[in-house]
């Protein structure tokens, strides 16, 4: 079978793993290239190894295999997503490499591998139980193959490390050498997972399988690619969104060297064309644009605020969480807390701008692309490729960053596939100028939020009152889950229960609300999504409802978490060890923040300092995790250190305002990003609590900002409740 | 058509006078291990050496760059993955989804090279790279370990101890294989 074909092509689950043919999907992490390739073909698997079953191919070398539906973006789901596979299957760690099945053969085998979706960091907590059961079922067939050759019962053999031994009969042999044998053996149909206190594997620090190729610049990403004959393309959209394309002037682009062809793309952007991708670029900046503007060609930020300010306290609004009567107990209050907070837009900047590679003809298009949701991007090209699925593929490529945006929507893919139709048979890479990235982006959804808090005379809270104002993801990217006006996902971390994202303290009378207000610009799942925002308007305001009333911050909350057990533990846990009890170095400042979300509880610890000038310094970070089970803890470390790089960033520096009705900011000039040198010490401590699955790549996000700006407050009674920080001076 | 010196080997290229060194080096020469990140020297992604500086190729026009000068990718640091920064990274797993990586790895090397012991505040100034996955810390810890990695070579101490220290210390458990690259 040819590189770039289905593993499989008969049509069966993976539990019914008959005899399969051969799994020639390239072995690691190379490119499935089109056939005929030239010479970046990597060195295929052997081309007849019949799989186990649809997660595990054992070759005769004892080699193993693990396919990985879900997609490596940097979070280390592919080492983790391995290691659940390996601790059951009982096979040798260092004999362990992996593979990308592609979404075609998953739909072709009636979506053997499950979902594909790498988002809401579920890569892990939610396939864990089929990908063990896949290394479970493997391992008794591997057994049971041996045992038969033996003449013996499975049950007398014992396993590990890839070796299968009869004691009895002193015989021992490996899963390479019965792995021919065992793919023709009918799958058990029960299979029992280990306890996980036998666990050897899950749980351990093992290094990340796709570091080394990283370091010495042979990982192919989308952007990388190169297939015979192939042109480039670089695309600009009207930056005015809902707007159209009204038609250009090509004259200075025709000039350019190396210019093939300027195309439509659909019916608000246009593309040029070229040999390569500079000069496509070139071309690009050359030609003459006229946008129809649209209904939005007047919109902007200023204008937004006033909408959005004015859902504070609208009368309609969709109720998350409420329990007693919350606005009648806040007006029997002896005093009341109020404050109004913001959350704004913000690019996911993905470091790998959007990119893909298509080859369009009238019997087949293939598709090459970094994408956190393999399924979806073969839909998105099925529908500009006026193809069926089944003649259609895409080959997934490690991504150059995800964060939610390379999910939900695969504009890129849709716009490659639409440009490459027009040029049938000649393989197509667009790739995505940073400021096109910019401009174009599937935007942190934007809110205001009004806490009112009545306290009675001993400044003990009688009732909370949070109104959120501002954007609905769901209302733009799947409003069939808007339910009665209610968006459920806007009410991250605020929940009334729940293992996904639950409320963390107890209030006797209680409101939170939502009124919706969505702006032209296209919101997306930004990584930790609503939980950001939610975080910063609770966090803080508890913090001030402490100050209010003069207590301890770390007191008052554990005061309302007596039933939030799990909560609590994190923040007790970093609160420990930051020693919260004792002072801080003189001139530093402690700020604390908790949430859950994303199946996981976090809690951290930020300590600040702040010159008379004003300049804010992060001198550390105390982080802790409870996500249940702790897969790999040094990878929970690496997302961590890196949720507070992305959550501060986000937090000191990053806005996307709108003039015109377009994104104002297009590159890392005026989008800044944290750096090395603002970089916090980072101490994460898990807490795995065991008996639940967590994600990990987005709770800590959320706790980042305000750790910090309730250490701000602490420094210097400044209370920030707009981000950026940039906008704000903290001078004394 | 014109000449430049990449990783040892004297290559042509043909280019307009404004095509950056990092489109020719992707686009022509196929070294696609240096990056494309922002364009505007903002990012680092696309970091090579020139004459062993370190010099954000995007805004750097080819033709400025003479046949004599010397370029280095992260392709041609060293054969095998071998440089102490490149084993330093392996060592503590560095990089998340990898695609800074290559600027981060040719700026440390160049200052360890201009700086063999060098400061927190050296290596803040020096390491200005962005890492939207927020790899920071163990970029810093990397550079560490490679110094001393380093230093003791210098001293004819075993080659490999340092690294194996961190990433003992760390935890980090490495198969057979990951770490002993360069050692052979
Ligand atoms: S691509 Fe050159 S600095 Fe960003
Ligand atoms: S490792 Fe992903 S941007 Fe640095």
């Amino acid at each position: 079978m040819k590189n770039g074909q289905p593993v499989n092509a008969g049509r069966r689950s993976f539990v019914k793993g008959a005899a399969a043919s051969a799994g020639s999907l390239v072995v690691g992490f190379h490119v499935p290239f089109l056939k005929n390739a030239d010479a970046q073909t990597p060195s295929s698997a052997s081309t007849a190894i019949p799989e186990i079953n649809a997660w595990v191919v054992v070759k005769p070398d004892d080699t193993v295999v693990v396919r990985i539906a879900r997609s490596e973006m940097g979070q280390g789901t592919l080492t983790g997503l391995a290691q659940l596979v390996a601790e059951e299957l009982e096979c040798d760690w260092a004999k362990v490499t992996t593979e990308y099945p592609t979404p075609g053969q998953n739909l072709a085998r009636s979506r053997a591998w499950g979902d594909f979706g790498t988002g809401g960091s579920r890569g892990i907590r939610q396939s864990q139980d089929y990908v063990r059961k896949g290394g479970a079922i493997a391992r008794t067939m591997l057994v049971q193959a041996a045992a038969d050759e033996w003449k013996v019962p499975a049950t007398e053999c014992t396993v590990a490390k890839s070796v299968i031994s009869h004691a009895a009969s002193k015989r021992q042999t490996t899963f390479g050498k019965v792995s021919a044998a065992a793919a023709k053996l009918t799958p058990p149909k029960d299979i029992a997972l280990k306890d996980p206190k036998n666990w050897t594997l899950i749980g351990k620090r093992v290094a990340r399988l796709d570091t080394v190729e990283k370091t010495t610049g042979k990982q192919i990403y989308g952007m990388d690619l190169k297939l015979p004959g192939m042109l480039n393309a670089a695309i600009k959209a009207c930056p005015v969104f809902g707007g159209k394309l009204k038609g250009f002037d090509d004259s200075a682009t025709m000039k350019v060297a190396g210019i093939k062809k300027i195309v439509r793309v659909g019916d608000d952007a246009v593309a040029v064309v070229a040999d390569t991708w500079w000069h496509a670029k070139k071309g690009l900046d050359a030609l003459k644009i006229e946008w129809d503007e649209g209904a939005n060609a007047k919109a902007s930020s200023a204008a937004y605020a006033e909408v959005v300010k004015a859902g504070l306290t609208a009368k309609d609004a969709a109720v998350g969480n409420k329990n007693g009567d919350a606005l009648a107990a806040i007006a029997a209050s002896a005093k009341t807390v109020e404050a109004v907070y913001s959350y704004p837009h913000q690019n996911h900047a993905c470091m790998e701008t959007m990119n893909a590679t298509a080859v369009w003809t009238a019997e087949k298009c293939e598709v090459w692309t970094p994408t956190q949701n393999g399924e979806g991007a073969l839909a998105a090209t099925s529908e500009a490729a006026g193809l069926p699925n089944s003649k259609c593929e895409v080959y997934k490529l490690h991504l150059g960053g995800g964060f939610g945006r390379r999910g939900a929507v695969h504009d890129w893919v849709r716009q490659v596939v639409l440009i490459a139709k027009q040029m049938p048979g000649t393989p197509i890479k667009l790739i995505w100028s940073r400021e096109e990235d910019m401009v174009q982006g599937k935007y942190h959804p934007l809110t205001h939020c009004k806490m009112v808090a009545g306290l009675d005379e001993k400044g003990e809270i009688t009732g909370l009152h949070m109104r959120i104002s501002g954007q609905s993801i769901l209302a733009s990217l799947r409003p069939e889950a808007i339910r009665n006006g209610m968006d459920p996902v806007v009410f991250q971390g605020l929940n009334d229960g729940g293992g996904e994202a639950m409320i963390g303290y107890g209030f006797a009378n209680l409101l939170i609300d939502h009124a919706m207000r969505n702006p032209h610009v296209p919101p997306g799942f930004w990584r930790g999504v609503n939980l950001n925002q939610n975080a910063i308007y609770l966090e803080c305001f508890i913090d001030e409802i402490a100050a209010a009333t003069k207590q301890d911050p770390l007191a008052l909350r554990r005061k309302l978490m007596t039933k939030y057990p799990k909560h609590q533990a994190v923040l007790e846990a970093v609160a420990k060890h930051v020693g919260w009890d004792k002072p801080a170095p003189a001139g530093v400042f402690r700020g604390l923040a908790q949430t859950h979300g994303f199946g996981s509880y976090v809690a951290a610890c930020a300590e600040v300092s702040v010159s008379k000038e004003g300049a804010l310094k992060v001198h550390r970070i105390v982080a802790a995790t409870d996500c249940g089970y702790a897969v790999n803890p040094q990878q929970i470390e690496a997302q961590v250190e890196g949720s507070f790089v992305y959550g501060l960033g986000a937090a000191l520096y990053q806005e996307c305002t709108v003039k015109d009705g377009r994104i104002v900011e297009t590159n890392f000039h005026d989008y800044p990003s944290l750096k090395l040198a603002d970089m916090p010490k980072v101490e994460t401590l898990i807490v795995a609590s065991g008996g639940f699955w967590g994600g990990v790549g987005e709770p800590t996000i959320a706790v980042a900002a305000p750790a910090v700006l309730n250490a701000i407050f602490a420094a210097t009674g400044k209370r920030i409740r707009d981000l950026p920080l940039k906008n704000h001076s903290l001078k004394a | 058509m014109a000449k430049l010196n990449v990783n040892g080997t004297v290559r042509d290229f043909q280019a307009d006078s404004d095509t950056p060194l990092l489109w020719v080096l992707r686009e022509q020469l196929g070294l696609t291990g240096t990056k494309y990140g922002c364009g505007i020297a903002q990012c680092g992604s696309c970091t090579v050496h020139i004459d062993g500086a370190p010099v954000r190729s995007c805004v750097r026009p080819a033709s400025s760059v003479k046949p004599t000068e010397k370029i280095v990718t992260i392709e041609g640091l060293s054969k095998d993955g071998s440089h102490p920064i490149q084993k330093a990274w392996v060592a503590l797993d560095v990089p998340q989804c990898g695609f800074c990586q290559s600027g981060m790895i040719m700026a440390a090397t160049a200052l360890v090279k201009a700086k063999p012991n060098p400061t927190d505040k050296d290596i803040d100034e020096a390491m200005t790279n962005i890492c939207r996955c927020g790899t920071y810390n163990r970029v810093r810890a990397g550079i560490k370990m490679a110094v001393q990695e380093m230093a003791n070579a210098k001293a004819g101490k075993g080659a490999g101890k340092a690294t194996k220290k961190v990433a003992n210390a760390l935890g980090i458990e490495h198969t057979e294989g990951q770490l002993s690259r360069g050692e052979a």
